[in-house]
């Protein structure tokens, strides 16, 4: 099922089965040269899977954008222990619905994409991690994963050539900060989703203290496209640094809201005007956020000119993130958006490490009372200088996502919230004139 | 404690889809499974769940404390969640929430008396490019305005006279 009609602008290379008919079957998946890739996987060295993954320029899709094949190459091949390929599908980054459309239309393309993934490392197990909230996509995986066994492209002796692998869902139970690759391992191994330090990385000892690849969903979809086109033509359909195509989830104030596969590097303005129909009502853009709501926000005009890219975001001093772009047009208010960002890293903070459990915590306080109108100038200075203490403080990413979009409202949208305490400011009486009022 | 055939196959199934000595991975995913068929993560849920899965049961109740979906409280046989998070925020969905409070007179995290309805405030859900959004236990409602949300209430309500 589509959410919404695609664009003429897009290309379609891990979306191209999207609205066949029947496209989440494996009939469908087989007539449109599916598990090709794999078999071609079946007849290539480890080291060549890798280098082709390598040359594509993939760059991991949950967030956080690092290169694909090397952190495959981190994993020792050489172990003596069982190695293991974890999905991350816990999308829970605020304008990020992408994940969903993905398995919800081709859950054989991620499954093609762990296998390759198995092949280049030697993994015989898989897990894939999806939200709770996700519950109907496991129903679409576990058929998926029953059609791919009963065909013989999961289990012992996979397609007679001597692979053995085995695939399995695993639903999560509501925790954002399940998204965060140790905290998404804690979780599977059966514990409370809260980051392990690093180093050692996932690659090295991951589930169970095993070399681990854990990739979003998009990652892994991406990998079959990969082998098919050859690396090199895949990472020609983006930019330099950024290989591929990106699913861009369009949210906020445009009028055709939706999921787009768009190359790396496309034009903000005709993502906008063009992909997008146009801001709503054809008000003016006041802020945009590239990739989720962890990114630091930028301005309308800042964002006009910018490219979707990871090195294009970076330089404007922001994020490519997840994909879940968010625009905002002129009538937003600023505080309320900040107090909602706020409000929701407070509530996921695992509370493990001190400076994201009090520091959302206090934030959000402040941003409540300024909200309100009862704030004073104070406040503003104290949310910004809180925001920057939890930068870099904390076990894992979260508190930089709950700092960043944070730091960057107040400082280029301060105008708002002077003027929202200037509009609600109560005069007060001077104390010579009444002596029971304390100021 | 003892459960449906189907949900005693299921469980079975994913015991077996951990390696050996590696069944406490299974917990989480129990726990939710378990819930949808009794109702909520009761005193009783939880002692069975250590004893299937072979930890002390305190290792279960830290787990139930961090996940939001497990409730030690029941829900209604309908649980209505609306999310309010910024992509839903921006098309409206605090008032969406607030017609919702009025229309079934619960707050958050509330039960109706017959305990056919609850209502959650919650979190991002993975419809940001369709919002606002509203979830029905595990059914996702895509652009839901106050008229069919209203809708939405009625057909849950008329399940109740039927």
């Amino acid at each position: 099922m589509l959410f919404n009609p695609p664009s003429p602008l897009e290309i379609k290379v891990l979306t191209k089965r999207f609205g066949l008919p029947n496209s989440a079957h494996i009939d469908t998946y087989l007539a449109n040269d599916g598990y090709q890739a794999f078999v071609k996987s079946l007849d290539m060295t480890q080291d060549a899977i890798i280098q082709e993954v390598k040359d594509s320029n993939l760059r991991g899709r949950g967030g956080a954008g690092f290169p694909t094949g090397m952190k495959w190459g981190f994993c020792p091949r050489n172990s003596p222990k069982p190695k293991y390929i974890v999905v991350n599908s816990d999308e829970s980054e605020p304008g990020t619905c992408k994940d969903r459309v993905l398995i919800e239309n081709d859950p054989h393309l991620l499954i093609e994409g762990v296998l390759i993934a198995a092949q280049a490392v030697g993994a015989k197990a898989g897990y894939i991690y999806v939200r709770g909230e996700y519950r109907y996509l496991i129903d679409i995986l576990d058929k998926a994963i029953g059609e791919a066994y009963a065909k013989g492209y999961l289990g012992k002796n996979i397609l007679g050539r001597g692979v053995d692998f085995d695939l399995y869902t695993h639903t999560g139970a509501g925790a954002y900060e399940c998204g965060e690759e140790s905290a998404l391992l804690e979780s599977l191994e059966g514990k409370r989703g809260q980051p392990r330090i690093r180093p050692p990385f996932p690659a090295v000892a991951g589930l169970y203290q095993c070399p681990t690849v854990l990739n979003n969903v998009e990652t892994f979809a991406a990998v079959p496209s990969i082998l098919q086109m050859g690396g090199k033509a895949w990472a020609d359909l983006g930019v330099p640094k950024a290989g591929g195509t990106k699913l861009t989830c369009l949210t906020g104030h445009v009028n055709k809201t939706g999921v787009y596969e768009l190359p790396l590097g496309f034009p903000v303005d005709k993502m906008i005007n063009e992909v997008g129909g146009g801001m709503r009502s054809g008000k003016k853009m006041k802020a945009f956020i590239p990739g989720g709501s962890s990114c630091p926000v930028l301005t309308g005009d800042e964002a006009w000119p910018l490219t979707m890219d990871y090195d294009a975001m970076a330089k404007a001093g922001t994020m490519l993130g997840s994909g879940g772009v968010i625009i905002m047009d002129e009538d937003t208010d600023m505080v309320k958006a900040a107090l909602r960002i706020m409000h929701f890293y407070q509530h996921e903070s695992c509370g493990w490490c001190i400076p994201c459990r009090e520091g959302t915590t206090w934030i959000k306080k402040l941003l409540t009372r300024l909200n309100n109108g009862i704030g004073t100038g104070k406040d503003i200075d104290l949310v910004g200088d809180l925001a920057n203490n939890m930068l870099g403080r904390t076990f894992c990413p979260l508190g930089d996502a709950a700092a960043l979009p944070t730091a960057s409202i107040v400082k280029k949208f301060r105008h708002e919230f002077e003027a929202k305490i200037k509009s609600t400011m109560v005069a007060i009486p001077a104390a010579a004139n009444n002596p029971f009022v304390v100021v | 404690m003892t459960f449906s055939p189907q949900l005693e196959a299921k469980l079975e199934k994913l015991i077996n889809s951990y390696p050996a000595g590696r069944r406490k991975s299974a917990l989480i995913p129990m726990l939710m499974f378990t819930q949808d068929e009794v109702g909520s993560v009761t005193p009783e849920l939880v002692n069975e769940v250590a004893k299937r899965i072979g930890i002390p049961p305190v290792q279960v109740d830290e787990v139930v404390t961090y996940y939001s979906m497990l409730h030690k409280k029941p829900m209604g046989k309908y649980h209505v969640q609306v999310c309010t998070n910024i992509s839903c925020l921006l098309w409206d969905a605090d008032k969406l929430y607030e017609h919702a409070c009025h229309k079934l007179g619960l707050g958050h995290k509330e039960v109706s008396p017959d305990g056919l309805i609850s209502l959650e405030e919650v979190e991002c859900m993975g419809a940001c490019s369709w919002a606002p959004a509203v979830q029905v236990n595990y059914d996702f409602h895509h652009h839901v305005t106050a008229e069919k949300f209203d809708e939405i209430i009625e057909a849950l309500k008329k399940t109740k006279t039927q």
